[in-house]
C-alpha cells in the first residue's frame, strides 16, 4: 500500500502538466472567440487586448434579434432532430437482426452500410443536389434530414449493434416463452435495456448532423438555410463583421456543450462504435 | 454470443435497406451515369466509355490532390495517434476531474466544421488572431495566406486540435477496461512503466486503436471544410485536398463526366483502404473472443 501512494505521488505533477497543456492548447481558440464576440468590431480592429475592455453584447444582440440570422439556428435544430428520429428508428430494428440473427449476406450488408459512412459528402453533393431537386425537396428541412441519413444511418446501426451484442439472449428467449410478442418484447422488455445505447446512437447522430456543412449548404438556400451557411453574411462591402462572426461561432458551440454534459461517460463507448 | 440462423431477421433490416438505397444507391448511380457519358447541353448524353476515367488518371492535376491528401492524412495520424495515447495514459483516474477533463476535450467534436475553420482563421490572422499576433511579436515571419509551409501547418495544428480528443476518448476507454489485477501483477514482476505500457496497456489498446485510426482516416481523407474556410485551397493550390479539388470541379467548373470519374476512384480508395483495416478490425475482435 505504501508503495502505491508513493506511486501515485512521484506521478502526479507530471500527470497535471500534460493534461493542463492540452487543455489549454484546446480551450485557447476557443476563449479568443469567445472574447472577440464580447468586443464592438472597432476594439477588435483597433488593438490587441486579452480580454474584453469595452464589453458589449451587441454582437448577440444583433444574432438574436433578426430572424434571417436566428433562423439559421431554428432551421438547423429542425432538419438535426428529424434526421436523429429518423435514424435511430430505422437503426433499432435493423440493430437487433444484426445482433441476434445470422441471414443471408448479413456480414456484406453490413460492410455496405459502413461504406456508407465512408462515402466522401463531396462525390454526393451534385448527386443530391439532381435528385432533391427533381423531386421537389429542394430548400426543405427533410431533404438535408435525409441526405444526413447517409452517414448516420450506418452509423446508429453500429453504435445499437454494439449495445445490443451486450444484452445475454437469455432475456429474449424468456420473454417469447413468457408469451410476449416481438413488438411487445421490443419496447416493454429490451428498450429499457438499452436506454444508454439509444441515447449515445441520439447524440451521434445529433452531433454529426450538427457539425456536417458540405451538404446541409448545397441542399438549401433560403427556407431550411443552416446557422453554420448563414454566417457568411459577416461579409460585406464594408468588410467583416468579425463580432457577429464570433458571436454566431460561439451559438454554435453552446448546444453541442449542453447536451455533452449528459452523455459525458458514454461518450468514448459511443465513438468505439459500443465495442469497449 | 452464439447467432441462430433467421431469413425472417431480413424484415427488419429493410427499413434501412430502402432508406440507404434511396439516399446511397441513386446518387452513386448518377455519378456513375455521368462517369461514362458526355453531353452538349440540352439534357442529351452520349456515350463515351472509360474516356473519363483515362482523362483523369492522366491529368496531374488529379495525382498532385491525391498526394497532397496522403501526405496530409499521414502527417495527422502520425501526430495524432500517439498524442491521443499520450493523453489517455494522463487522464485523472477518478473524481470529478474525469468529467471535466472528458467534457473539455469533447468540445472541439461537436463545433460545426465550418466555425472549426472560422475559430483557426481568426486565431491564425496576425492583426487580430492570438496566435498569428504572438507568432508576429515573436518576429516569427506566419502568414497563412501567403506562405505555403504556413497554411499547412496550420491546416495540421487545427486537425490536431480538432481531432485528437477523438483518439484520446478511444484510448481511454480501452485503457478503463483493463482489470486493476493485470496491474497489480505487474507491480508484483516489478515490471518498468515501459513494460507496463507494452505489454498489457498498448495490447489492450489495440481494438480500439484500430477504429481510431479507421475513423481519423477515413475522416481526414474526405477533409472538405474546414481547411476550405481556412486557405481556400491555397496559397495556389498548395492545401487543395481530393474534397476541395472534387467540388471545385462539380460545383464550381460543372465539369460533371471528369467529376464523376474523379469521384468514383475517390471513393474506391477509401473503400479499399477501410476494408483493410475492417477485415484486420474484425479479426481482432475474434481473436479476443467478443
Amino acid at each position: 500500500m505504501r508503495g502505491g501512494i508513493a506511486m501515485t505521488g512521484r506521478h502526479l505533477p507530471r500527470i497535471n502538466i500534460v493534461m493542463v497543456l492540452y487543455l489549454l492548447f484546446l480551450m485557447l481558440p476557443i476563449y479568443w472567440l469567445a472574447n472577440m464576440s464580447l468586443k464592438t468590431n472597432t476594439e477588435i480592429l483597433g488593438g490587441f487586448s486579452l480580454w474584453p475592455r469595452d464589453l458589449t453584447f451587441a454582437n448577440y444582440a444583433k444574432i438574436l434579434g433578426d430572424p434571417a440570422w436566428y433562423m439559421g439556428y431554428v432551421n438547423s435544430i429542425i432538419y438535426v432532430s428529424m434526421n436523429t428520429v429518423l435514424s435511430v428508428a430505422v437503426a433499432l430494428p435493423a440493430a437487433y437482426a444484426f445482433s441476434r440473427y445470422r441471414f443471408m449476406g448479413d456480414k456484406h450488408l453490413f460492410f455496405w452500410l459502413l461504406t456508407n459512412r465512408m462515402a466522401p459528402p463531396a462525390v454526393f453533393a451534385l448527386p443530391f443536389f439532381q435528385l432533391y431537386s427533381s423531386v421537389g425537396l429542394f430548400d426543405t428541412h427533410i431533404a438535408v434530414a435525409l441526405a444526413h441519413t447517409l452517414f448516420n444511418v450506418p452509423l446508429a446501426v453500429w453504435i445499437l449493434e454494439g449495445f445490443m451484442r451486450g444484452v445475454p439472449k437469455e432475456i429474449d428467449e424468456t420473454a417469447y416463452i413468457d408469451g410476449y410478442s416481438f413488438p411487445r418484447f421490443f419496447v416493454k422488455i429490451f428498450m429499457p435495456l438499452i436506454a444508454s445505447g439509444v441515447g449515445v446512437a441520439a447524440f451521434f447522430c445529433f452531433m454529426f448532423s450538427w457539425v456536417e456543412l458540405l451538404l446541409s449548404r448545397t441542399l438549401t438556400s433560403v427556407d431550411a438555410k443552416p446557422i453554420a451557411a448563414t454566417m457568411t453574411r459577416t461579409v460585406s462591402a464594408s468588410g467583416m463583421d468579425w463580432g457577429v462572426l464570433a458571436a454566431a461561432g460561439v451559438l454554435t458551440i453552446l448546444p453541442g456543450a449542453l447536451v455533452i454534459w449528459f452523455v459525458r461517460n458514454y461518450i468514448a463507448k459511443g465513438f468505439a462504435l459500443g465495442r469497449v | 454470443m452464439e447467432k441462430t440462423t433467421n431469413q425472417k431477421a431480413w424484415f427488419l433490416v429493410l427499413p434501412v435497406l430502402v432508406l440507404v438505397a434511396f439516399s446511397a444507391v441513386i446518387p452513386l448511380m448518377t455519378v456513375v451515369n455521368y462517369s461514362v457519358q458526355d453531353t452538349f447541353g440540352n439534357n442529351r448524353f452520349f456515350w463515351v466509355g472509360l474516356e473519363w476515367f483515362e482523362e483523369m488518371l492522366a491529368s496531374d492535376r488529379m495525382w498532385a490532390a491525391l498526394r497532397r491528401q496522403v501526405i496530409f492524412s499521414a502527417i495527422i495520424l502520425v501526430i495524432e495517434v500517439p498524442l491521443g495515447v499520450l493523453i489517455a495514459l494522463h487522464m485523472p483516474k477518478r473524481g470529478v476531474w474525469v468529467s471535466v477533463c472528458l467534457v473539455l476535450m469533447s468540445l472541439p467534436l461537436l463545433i460545426p466544421w465550418n466555425v472549426v475553420g472560422t475559430i483557426w482563421q481568426i486565431f491564425g490572422r496576425v492583426d487580430i488572431g492570438l496566435l498569428g499576433y504572438t507568432l508576429a511579436a515573436l518576429g516569427i515571419d506566419y502568414n497563412y495566406t501567403q506562405n505555403t509551409f504556413d497554411a499547412w501547418v496550420t491546416v495540421i495544428v487545427m486537425d490536431v486540435w480538432h481531432w485528437t480528443s477523438l483518439v484520446a476518448l478511444l484510448a481511454y476507454a480501452g485503457l478503463k477496461s483493463i482489470p486493476d489485477a493485470y496491474y497489480q501483477a505487474a507491480r508484483i514482476d516489478q515490471a518498468s512503466r515501459w513494460a507496463v505500457f507494452r505489454y498489457i496497456e498498448l495490447p489492450k489498446m489495440m481494438g480500439v486503436l484500430m477504429i481510431a485510426i479507421l475513423l481519423r482516416f477515413m475522416d481526414s481523407f474526405m477533409i472538405y471544410t474546414e481547411p476550405f474556410v481556412v486557405t481556400g485551397g491555397g496559397p495556389g493550390n498548395a492545401t487543395t485536398f481530393l474534397s476541395i479539388d472534387l467540388v471545385k470541379m462539380a460545383l464550381g467548373q460543372f465539369d460533371l463526366g471528369p467529376a464523376a470519374a474523379f469521384s468514383i476512384m475517390y471513393f474506391l480508395v477509401i473503400l479499399l483502404v477501410s476494408w483493410v483495416f475492417y477485415t484486420v478490425m474484425t479479426n481482432l475482435d475474434k481473436r479476443e473472443g467478443k
